[in-house]
C-alpha cells in the first residue's frame, strides 16, 4: 500500500530521470525502427516530384533555433529533394533567426550538390512584417528584396530574372514554428494569389493546421520530427530525424506506462477510500 | 494630439487596406501604405533593440534585481552585432559560429525541457476521474502510439485491411482528422471573429488600449 | 513543247519547296483587359501553332508584338518559349484607355509567321471585385452586429454574458494569496500590446489589480514587451488609485524581463521559485513556454488560472492549471469583469456572427447532401459551396 501511495505521489525528479534515460539510450543504441510514411507527407513529396525541372520553389524559414531540432531536419530533406530534382530554390525568412538557419542548411547542401549561388538558389534573408511582406511579394519581389542577405543586388542574380512576384513561384514550402508562419502563407499566398502552399511545423502546432488541409488551402503538412523522418524515408535522404524517432518512440511508451501506473494507483487508492493527493508535489492546502 | 494622431493613422491605413481588397483600383495606394508599414516595422525593430539596451543599462546603473544578467545581455548583444558587422554573417564566420554553437544549443535546450514537463503533467493530469478525463486519457494514448513507429511495428504484414480500424495509426488519423479538426475549426472561427471585432474597434477608435489607455 | 514542260516542272518544284517551308500561325489568339485589376494590364492568350503540335516544322518559340493601329508600328513586347499546351502573356505596360492591337509571331528555324492583328483592346481599372461580394456582405453584417450592440451597451441596455467558471475562481485565488501572505503573479502573455489577447489580458489585469489592492496583497507582473510593461504599469496604478490604496502601488513589481521567449520563461520561473506566489494568472498569448510556466507554478503549490486563445497551448494549460479560460472565454472574461460597453457589445455582436455562421454550416451540410441526389434550384446545384469561395 505504501508503494501504491508512493507511486501516486511520485517525485517528479524520478519521472525526469526516467525520461532522460529513455531518450538518451536509443540515441546511443539505435533500434532502426521503420518509419511509415503518411498520406500528408506523400502529397508534399509528389508535389515536388511532378514539378518540371527548373521550377521556382520558395522555402520560407520561419522558425528559430528552439524549434530547429524538429523543423531543421525537414528543411534539409526538402531542400535535398528540390536540388535533386534541379528546381530553383528561393529562400527567405519572416523570423530573424530563420535566415541564419538557412545559411546552415545550405552549407550542408553544398557538400552534396554542385550549386551556384544566384543561379540555383538565393538567400534573400529576413524581412520583418509578416502578412504584409507576403502581400507585398504578391506585387513585386524586387521591391521587397532589392538586395539578398549578403547585400548583393537581386536584379543581378539570374535566378531572380524570372521571379517578378509570387505568381512566378510554383510551390511554397512554409517551415514554421509560430506566427508569422503557415497561417500567414495560407491567408495571403494561397487565398489572395492562389499559390500552392505546403507546410512543415513543430508537432505541437500541427493539429491546428488540419482545417487548412481539409479545405485544400494547405496541400500537405510535415508535422514534427515524425514528419521530418517520413520525408527522409520517402526521399531516401540519410538525415537525422529517422534515427531520432527511436528515442521519441521509447519516450512515448515510457510516458504511456507512467500514465497507466498513475491510473492503477489512483484506482487502488480510490477503492481504499483515499483518492490520493493527485500527483507529484500536489498543492498544499490553503 | 498625442492620442488623436495615432488613431487617425490607424483609421486611414486600415481603411485603405480593407477597401483595396474590394476595390482593385486602390492597389497602388495600398501598395504605398504597405511599403510604409515595412519601413516602420524595420525601424520598430531598431527602436526595440535600443529600448532593450536602455532598460538593461538602467538595471545595471541602478543595481536593480538580477542586474548581473543584464551585463551578460549587453555584452552578448554587442558581441553578435560587432561580429556580424565586421566579419559578415555567412557560413564559417564568427557570427555563424556563435549562432550555431551558442544560441542554437541554448534555445533548443530550453524547448527540450518541455519533454520532461510534459511527462510530469501527463502523469498528474491523465487520471480517469470522470468520463471526459477517461476519454482524454484514451485519446492521448492512441495518438501517442500512432505518432511513433513503435505503434505500428507490431502489426504483421498479413494484417487484414478489414481490421485496420484496430491499428493505432488508423485510429490516430481519425481522431486528428475528425475530432481534432472539428474543434480546431471552431476555435479558429471564434478567434477570427474576435480579430475582426477587435480590429473594427481599433479602426473606429473605440479600442484604445494599444495607446496605453483602458 | 519541251520548254513549256520545263516551266511547268519548275513551277511544280517551286510549289513543293515552298510548301515544305510554310509555318502555320498560332491559333485562337485573343486579347482582353485583365479582369479585376488596377488597370494598365491586358491578357493575351493563344494556342500552339499546328506545326508545333504536328512537329512538321521546328517551332523555336513565340513573340508578342503590340501597336496602336492594326497596320501600325509594332513593337516587340516579349519572347515566349515553346512547349506548352496553351499560352498566356500579360502586357503590364499598357496605358489605360488606349486602344492596342497585338500580333503573335511564330518563330521557326528559317521563317516566322504572324497572326492577324487582334484587337482593339483597352486596359481599364475595375472599381469593384465582383467575386468578393460575399466577403463584403459578411464583413458588413458582422460589423453591423458589433457596432449595434456596442451602441446598445453604451445606451445602458443590460447585455447577458453567462457565468464563466474560471472567473469565480479569481476572487478565491486572490483571497488565498492574501491569507497565506504571499504575492499574486500575473503573466500577461508574451505578445506585444497590439495583440488582441494581450489587450484582453491587460483588461483582466486591471480587475485583478483592483481586487489585490482591496485585499492588500502584493501583485507581481513580469512582462515580455516593454510596451506591455508601460501599459500594465498605468493600468495597475489606476486600479490601486480606484481602490483607494495608491501607497500600496509599487512600480518595480511590474517589470520588463526580456523579449526572448525562453529567456522570459526562465526569468518568470526564477520569480516563482524565489517569491513563491500563492496564485498564478497566465492570461494572453503563449507559445511553447506555457507548460514550463504551468508546471513550475504547480510545483510551488500555487493555484493557477490560465486563459488563452492559442489552440496549441490550451491542452497544456488545461492539464496543468486549476481553471482555464478557453479561447473566447478570455475575451468574454475581460468583458464580464470590466462591464465595458465596447467589450460587451463586441462579444454579443461576435456571438450573432457565430449564429449566422452556424446557420450556414447547417444549411450547407443539408444542401450539399441534397445536391448529391441531383436537387437543383433555378437550374443550378442546390449546394451552397460556391457562395463561400474567395477569389
Amino acid at each position: 500500500m505504501k508503494f501504491v501511495r508512493w507511486l501516486a505521489d511520485i517525485d517528479r525528479r524520478i519521472i525526469f530521470l526516467v525520461i532522460a534515460v529513455s531518450v538518451v539510450v536509443p540515441l546511443l543504441v539505435p533500434l532502426g525502427m521503420r518509419v511509415k510514411v503518411t498520406s500528408q507527407t506523400k502529397i508534399v513529396y509528389e508535389e515536388v516530384e511532378k514539378l518540371p525541372a527548373g521550377s521556382n520553389v520558395l522555402v520560407a524559414f520561419d522558425y528559430d533555433p528552439a524549434a530547429a531540432p524538429e523543423v531543421h531536419p525537414m528543411a534539409l530533406a526538402f531542400l535535398h529533394h528540390c536540388f535533386a530534382k534541379k528546381h530553383k530554390v528561393i529562400i527567405m525568412a519572416l523570423w530573424p533567426q530563420g535566415a541564419q538557419l538557412a545559411v546552415s542548411a545550405m552549407g550542408e547542401m553544398m557538400q552534396e550538390f554542385d550549386l551556384e549561388y544566384g543561379r540555383d538558389y538565393v538567400n534573400l534573408g529576413y524581412k520583418p512584417g509578416g502578412d504584409i511582406v507576403i502581400k507585398s511579394l504578391g506585387a513585386s519581389f524586387p521591391k521587397v528584396f532589392p538586395r539578398d542577405m549578403a547585400g548583393a543586388s537581386t536584379a543581378d542574380l539570374p535566378i531572380m530574372a524570372e521571379v517578378r512576384n509570387l505568381k512566378d513561384i510554383d510551390l511554397i514550402m512554409a517551415l514554421s514554428a509560430g506566427d508569422p508562419g503557415i497561417p500567414a502563407w495560407v491567408r495571403v499566398a494561397n487565398a489572395l494569389y492562389q499559390r500552392r502552399v505546403a507546410g512543415g511545423c513543430t508537432a505541437v502546432s500541427a493539429p491546428q493546421f488540419f482545417p487548412y488541409l481539409q479545405t485544400g488551402q494547405l496541400i500537405g503538412l510535415l508535422g514534427g520530427l515524425k514528419g521530418a523522418a517520413e520525408y527522409e524515408t520517402v526521399t531516401a535522404y540519410a538525415g537525422k530525424a529517422s534515427s531520432r524517432m527511436d528515442a521519441q518512440s521509447i519516450a512515448h511508451v515510457v510516458i504511456i506506462l507512467f500514465i497507466l501506473f498513475a491510473n492503477i494507483s489512483y484506482f487502488i487508492l480510490r477503492k481504499q477510500g483515499d483518492e490520493g493527493s493527485g500527483g507529484p508535489t500536489a498543492r498544499p492546502p490553503a | 494630439m498625442r492620442r488623436e494622431i495615432p488613431m487617425i493613422v490607424a483609421f486611414v491605413a486600415g481603411v485603405i487596406i480593407i477597401l483595396e481588397f474590394f476595390v482593385p483600383s486602390l492597389r497602388s495606394v495600398a501598395s504605398q501604405v504597405q511599403n510604409w508599414y515595412l519601413v516602420v516595422v524595420a525601424f520598430a525593430i531598431l527602436v526595440g533593440a535600443f529600448n532593450l539596451l536602455r532598460m538593461n543599462y538602467m538595471k545595471v546603473r541602478d543595481r536593480r534585481a538580477d542586474w548581473p544578467y543584464s551585463i551578460i545581455l549587453i555584452v552578448g548583444l554587442f558581441t553578435m552585432a560587432i561580429a556580424g558587422i565586421f566579419w559578415g554573417i555567412g557560413q564559417g564566420t564568427v557570427f555563424d559560429w556563435l549562432f550555431n554553437y551558442l544560441m542554437f544549443p541554448m534555445s533548443s535546450t530550453m524547448f527540450a525541457l518541455l519533454a520532461f514537463f510534459v511527462a510530469s503533467a501527463a502523469y498528474r493530469a491523465f487520471r480517469a476521474r470522470a468520463v471526459d478525463a477517461t476519454l482524454l486519457l484514451v485519446a492521448a494514448i492512441i495518438v501517442m502510439l500512432g505518432q511513433v513507429p513503435i505503434g505500428s511495428i507490431w502489426i504483421p504484414e498479413w494484417w487484414p485491411h478489414s481490421l485496420v480500424f484496430l491499428t493505432p495509426d488508423w485510429l490516430k488519423d481519425r481522431i486528428m482528422e475528425i475530432f481534432n479538426t472539428a474543434g480546431q475549426r471552431a476555435i479558429l472561427i471564434g478567434a477570427s471573429l474576435g480579430v475582426v471585432s477587435t480590429s473594427l474597434r481599433i479602426l473606429l477608435g473605440i479600442e484604445r488600449s494599444y495607446l496605453g489607455e483602458e | 513543247m519541251k520548254s513549256a514542260y520545263a516551266v511547268i516542272l519548275l513551277i511544280a518544284a517551286l510549289a513543293v519547296a515552298a510548301h515544305g517551308q510554310t509555318l502555320r500561325t498560332a491559333e485562337n489568339a485573343a486579347a482582353a483587359d485583365t479582369p479585376v485589376d488596377a488597370g494598365g494590364s491586358i491578357d493575351l492568350t493563344w494556342e500552339p501553332s499546328p506545326d508545333e503540335l504536328d512537329a512538321k516544322a521546328e517551332v523555336l518559340g513565340y513573340e508578342v508584338w503590340r501597336a496602336k493601329r492594326p497596320a501600325g508600328d509594332y513593337k516587340k513586347l516579349a519572347d515566349v518559349e515553346a512547349g506548352k499546351e496553351s499560352y498566356q502573356h500579360t502586357d503590364e505596360e499598357a496605358e489605360n484607355g488606349v486602344e492596342y492591337f497585338y500580333k503573335v509571331r511564330v518563330r521557326g528555324e528559317k521563317m516566322s509567321t504572324d497572326t492577324a492583328p487582334v484587337g482593339p483592346v483597352k486596359a481599364a481599372p475595375q472599381w469593384f471585385h465582383k467575386d468578393r461580394l460575399n466577403m463584403l456582405v459578411a464583413a458588413v453584417l458582422l460589423s453591423a452586429f458589433v457596432l449595434y450592440y456596442i451602441s446598445q451597451a453604451r445606451a445602458g441596455k443590460k447585455l447577458f454574458i453567462r457565468r464563466i467558471a474560471g472567473l469565480e475562481a479569481v476572487q478565491e485565488a486572490v483571497g488565498r494569496a492574501t491569507e497565506m501572505g504571499k504575492p499574486v503573479l500575473y503573466v500577461p502573455g508574451i505578445a506585444d500590446i497590439d495583440d488582441i489577447q494581450t489587450i484582453a489580458a491587460v483588461t483582466i489585469l486591471g480587475r485583478v489589480a483592483t481586487m489585490v489592492a482591496e485585499y492588500d496583497a502584493n501583485l507581481l507582473v513580469p512582462c515580455s514587451r516593454s510596451l506591455v510593461m508601460s501599459t500594465a504599469q498605468e493600468i495597475v496604478k489606476e486600479a490601486y488609485l480606484e481602490a483607494g490604496r495608491p501607497d500600496a502601488y509599487h512600480r518595480e513589481n511590474i517589470r520588463y524581463l526580456t523579449d526572448d521567449q525562453f529567456g522570459f520563461v526562465a526569468g518568470v520561473d526564477g520569480i516563482m521559485v524565489r517569491e513563491k506566489p500563492a496564485a498564478n494568472f497566465y492570461m494572453g498569448t503563449f507559445y511553447a513556454e506555457s507548460l514550463i510556466l504551468a508546471e513550475t507554478g504547480h510545483s510551488i503549490g500555487a493555484i493557477q488560472i490560465a486563459g488563452t486563445a492559442m489552440p496549441s497551448q490550451l491542452p497544456f494549460f488545461i492539464a496543468a492549471c486549476d481553471y482555464t479560460l478557453i479561447g473566447e472565454e478570455l475575451f468574454a472574461a475581460s468583458a464580464y469583469l470590466s462591464r465595458e460597453p465596447r467589450l460587451l457589445g463586441s462579444l454579443i455582436g461576435q456571438d450573432w456572427g457565430k449564429v449566422v455562421i452556424l446557420f450556414f454550416i447547417i444549411a450547407g451540410v443539408i444542401t450539399a447532401f441534397l445536391a448529391q441526389f441531383g436537387f437543383e434550384i433555378f437550374g443550378r446545384s442546390i449546394a451552397l459551396e460556391q457562395l463561400f469561395v474567395v477569389k
